[in-house]
């Protein structure tokens, strides 16, 4: 059994944890929740000795343990499973178990891998010992995360937003896993903001916010809503209410455009997209449902960069009207974008974001060109800042510090940035690359809003996203890719009413059912 | 026929012996970037290597303790460099300039001191210098360090310490000392490829006398893919290039007159440039290559 008693933590001038007690029983999966930055991180830090607490005590089966290091932790038989895996690429399955105390001789080599093999058996979790890394696919590397925690006999294993990276499949296993792991009387730790797996997989669930303990539950005797709203701290509607956002209910609402916002005609790239045709018209959402991998990608690259592309691909797509592939003639990034296209990024720290920068200049990022910002050639700072400081406003950046590193805001806090930015010039499209990735419950649910808005206002939108979910309450139309081609298309009625399910979809997703 | 036989053989030979100095610095290198730390003061150390070489040979008429003495310097100089930019974290680039910087004023003024002269040591006589066992002692070397990186537990942790530190960290290793380590032996083998260029290729120390060897080193391990045997078929494709200059220079290839010796002695150079900008796509340095590593 683990207890934590008033621990405390304060960064600079920032309480991550104010006052954190807490129970975890011995062979039970227990779910930490809350949103970022409510301080879940910093207190499973603490029991796994990266930061000694303020004050307080962590008691592990009884004993008082004062960490110097996560090395202590680990002896002690506290894992933690990184949402980074703690993986060399290039190297193999064993030398990575093995890492730290290294086989001397062969008998000693083999001795191991029998160890490591007995432990997979046990616990099912098979892997090749001798593959690379590198050619695994994430599920299997997080397999050989937890194999390496067993074979360092953890008791106790924490494992960090475990699903952030997985596909449903992948995380399904990984829950199978986790019983697994319970059934053998091992003890799991799951910190993470997704609450369906939360229901699914724990026996016990602790709520954080705002550096605090705010609840205790058991999973069984309580819901989805129950748990957001004690994570958030009010009411919150996972289920955007496309109903609030109908054009006419908008400011500046109506559909100003006639022609499609988006056409794409004969698409195809090489091997990963394969004659895809569809349009998004002004005031409509497309969402693109699909299991990661199945050319969302591809689909989202060529759109945004034909120029990159156009020697691998053939046929044509319009943005508003205007050719941006068409034969041997393409048009730019920038070109395409200076048209109106706004862009939420698939990887936001790559694309969309400078971490190691002041907030003020991911905001003007993309637009530095643009004469609003500008002075003769140079950047005009006091627009930019005051510019900054309405979005940060209007859109609820916390904290209100456009002069503030990057890294320092939350996901949600990140990602409403970027949308802040891309709504700055008013665009008449829209793509949204998982617009949710990475960001906490209270963001999501003003993420969905902004976008329902932005289609009432006339904008046609492209939502891709794996959290099907998401896809559903947002889309207008529903194209499912799955190989890189179309598989099917759902209008929105057709699930409110209920005749199309999600399980049809899913069937449709792993390429079983048109 | 028999006389063409004679070049190739010469042109190998030479290639071997060149290649040399090339290789000890190569495998220093190898060893410090497969750790995380970028190693752009092989230069440098390769120079004292050469310096100490040199003076301690021609006072002790041993090679063996003027090649001992090479590697310790190294290992003196490379220990500063580990001090700046594995404890105090220094950008590694920058820091690394700062040694060759230093090597190149350090060794002329203390040239001047032993031997009167900033440009060069008095020469050595036969007995203070290597005939041949550097030429072996280098691929001695290759297999030590293939084997070494390969199969000792040592060796995961060098490669740990520059493909993922956080990973070896956690696992209970100290990642700075493992990275102290390595600097420190990478300026053992520079020191030695600096004296195998003073007591074995040629009969002193002069100045500058490595002459942009350490960045060729470099470059070859680039080549090479941070791997010990195609890093060391590298060096001798550079001490091939290096062999063909030194044959060419006098001869007439065309026309009445030899070509200029100085558009002859680019050859080198030139295919160091030609193997980094062309053959070397798709080569994968070490992840952590450069990166200081930092604790929680």
């Amino acid at each position: 059994m683990i207890e934590l008693k008033a621990l405390r933590k304060v960064f600079g001038a920032v309480v991550a944890n104010a006052d954190v007690s807490l129970k975890i029983e011995r062979g039970s999966i227990h779910a930490i929740i809350g949103e970022n930055g409510a301080g879940k991180s910093t207190a499973m830090k603490m029991l796994y000795g990266i930061y000694p607490p303020d004050s307080g005590e962590i008691f592990v089966e009884g004993r008082l343990c004062h960490w110097r290091s996560p090395r202590d932790a680990i002896a002690a038989g506290i894992g933690m499973v990184h949402q980074h895996f703690m993986l060399a690429a290039p190297y193999s399955v064993f030398e990575n178990i093995v890492l730290g105390v290294e086989p001397l001789w062969p008998a000693q080599r083999q001795a191991m891998r029998e160890k490591i093999k007995a432990l997979s058996a046990q616990y099912g979790l098979a892997v090749d010992l001798d593959a690379k890394i590198e050619d695994l696919p994430v599920g299997i590397q997080q397999r050989v995360e937890i194999l390496k925690l067993l074979y360092q006999n953890a008791r106790i294993l924490i494992f960090d937003e475990p699903t952030a990276v997985l596909t449903p499949q992948e995380a399904r296993n990984l829950f199978a896993n986790l019983k697994k792991l319970k059934s053998e009387g091992k003890t799991c730790i799951l910190i993470t903001h997704k609450l369906k797996e939360v229901m699914e997989a724990s026996d016990q669930v602790t709520i954080f916010r705002a550096g605090a303990v705010v609840g205790e539950v058991k999973t069984s005797e309580t819901s989805v809503d129950e748990l957001a709203s004690l994570m958030v701290g009010r009411k919150v509607s996972l289920r955007a209410e496309r109903g609030a956002f109908e054009a006419k209910n908008v400011a500046g609402g109506g559909s100003k455009e006639t022609g499609p916002v988006l056409r794409v005609k004969n698409l195809s790239l090489k091997s990963s997209l394969r004659d895809l045709s569809f349009e998004i018209a002004p005031g409509e959402i497309v969402g693109i449902a699909g299991i990661e991998g199945n050319g969302q990608s591809e689909l989202l690259q060529v759109l945004l960069h034909p120029k990159e592309y156009h020697k691998k691909m053939s046929g044509e797509v319009s943005w508003l009207g205007v050719p941006s592939l068409s034969g041997s003639k393409t048009l730019s990034n920038s070109e395409i974008r200076a048209l109106g296209v706004g862009c939420v990024p698939e990887d936001r720290h790559q694309e969309a974001v400078l971490l190691k920068r002041p907030a003020l200049e991911s905001f003007l990022l993309g637009f530095q060109r643009r004469s609003r910002f500008k002075k003769s050639v140079f950047i005009d700072s006091s627009r930019l800042a005051q510019a900054a400081a309405e979005a940060f406003e209007s859109f609820d950046i916390r904290p209100r510090d456009p002069a503030l590193e990057m890294s320092k805001f939350s996901g949600g806090n990140q990602q409403k940035l970027v949308i802040a930015r891309e709504f700055e010039f008013s665009p008449r499209a829209l793509i949204a690359a998982h617009p949710t990735r990475g960001v906490d419950v209270g963001a999501i649910e003003f993420i969905h809003a902004q976008i329902l808005k932005a289609r009432a206002k006339g904008l046609g939108v492209l939502l891709v996203s794996s959290e099907l979910d998401e896809i559903l309450a947002l889309s207008d139309r529903v194209l499912v890719i799955y190989e890189g081609r179309i598989v099917g298309e759902f209008k929105h009625e057709e699930f409110s009413t209920g005749q199309v399910t999600e399980m049809d979809l899913g069937r449709c997703m792993t390429g079983v059912a048109k | 026929m028999s006389e063409n036989l004679d070049t190739i053989l010469q042109i190998a030979g030479s290639t071997l012996r060149l290649a040399t100095p090339l290789l000890f610095a190569a495998l220093g290198g190898l060893i410090s970037e497969r750790a995380g730390v970028v190693n752009i003061a092989l230069e440098g150390l390769m120079l004292v290597g050469a310096f100490v070489a040199a003076a301690v040979a021609y006072a002790t008429h041993s090679p063996v303790a003027g090649a001992g003495a090479a590697m310790l310097a190294g290992g003196l100089f490379a220990s500063f460099y580990a001090l700046f930019v594995v404890k105090l974290r220094a950008d590694q680039i920058v820091a690394g300039t700062a040694i060759n910087m230093l090597a190149a004023g350090v060794t002329p003024f203390l040239c001047k001191i032993f031997f009167q002269s900033t440009s060069s040591s008095a020469a050595l006589p036969m007995d203070s210098r290597f005939v041949s066992a550097p030429l072996y002692g280098a691929w001695i070397f290759v297999i030590a360090v293939a084997f070494g990186l390969g199969f000792t537990p040592w060796g995961a942790w060098v490669r740990f310490a520059g493909e993922h530190p956080e990973a070896l960290d956690s696992a209970g290793v100290r990642v700075n000392r493992v990275r102290w380590m390595a600097v420190i032996l990478s300026g053992f083998l520079a020191g030695l490829g600096g004296a195998t260029l003073s007591i074995f290729l040629s009969s002193s120390f002069s100045r500058n006398m490595t002459s942009g060897r350490g960045f060729m080193a470099l470059a070859a391990l680039i080549f090479g893919k941070w791997r010990p045997w195609p890093t060391a078929f590298a060096c001798l494709l550079f001490g091939l290039a290096d062999a063909f200059q030194i044959r060419l220079q006098g001869v007439v290839l065309w026309g009445s007159d030899p070509v200029p010796v100085q558009f002859i002695q680019i050859l080198p150079y030139f295919v160091t440039i030609l193997v980094l900008a062309g053959v070397m796509g798709g080569s994968r340095a070490p992840k952590a290559l450069g990166q200081p590593f930092l604790k929680h």
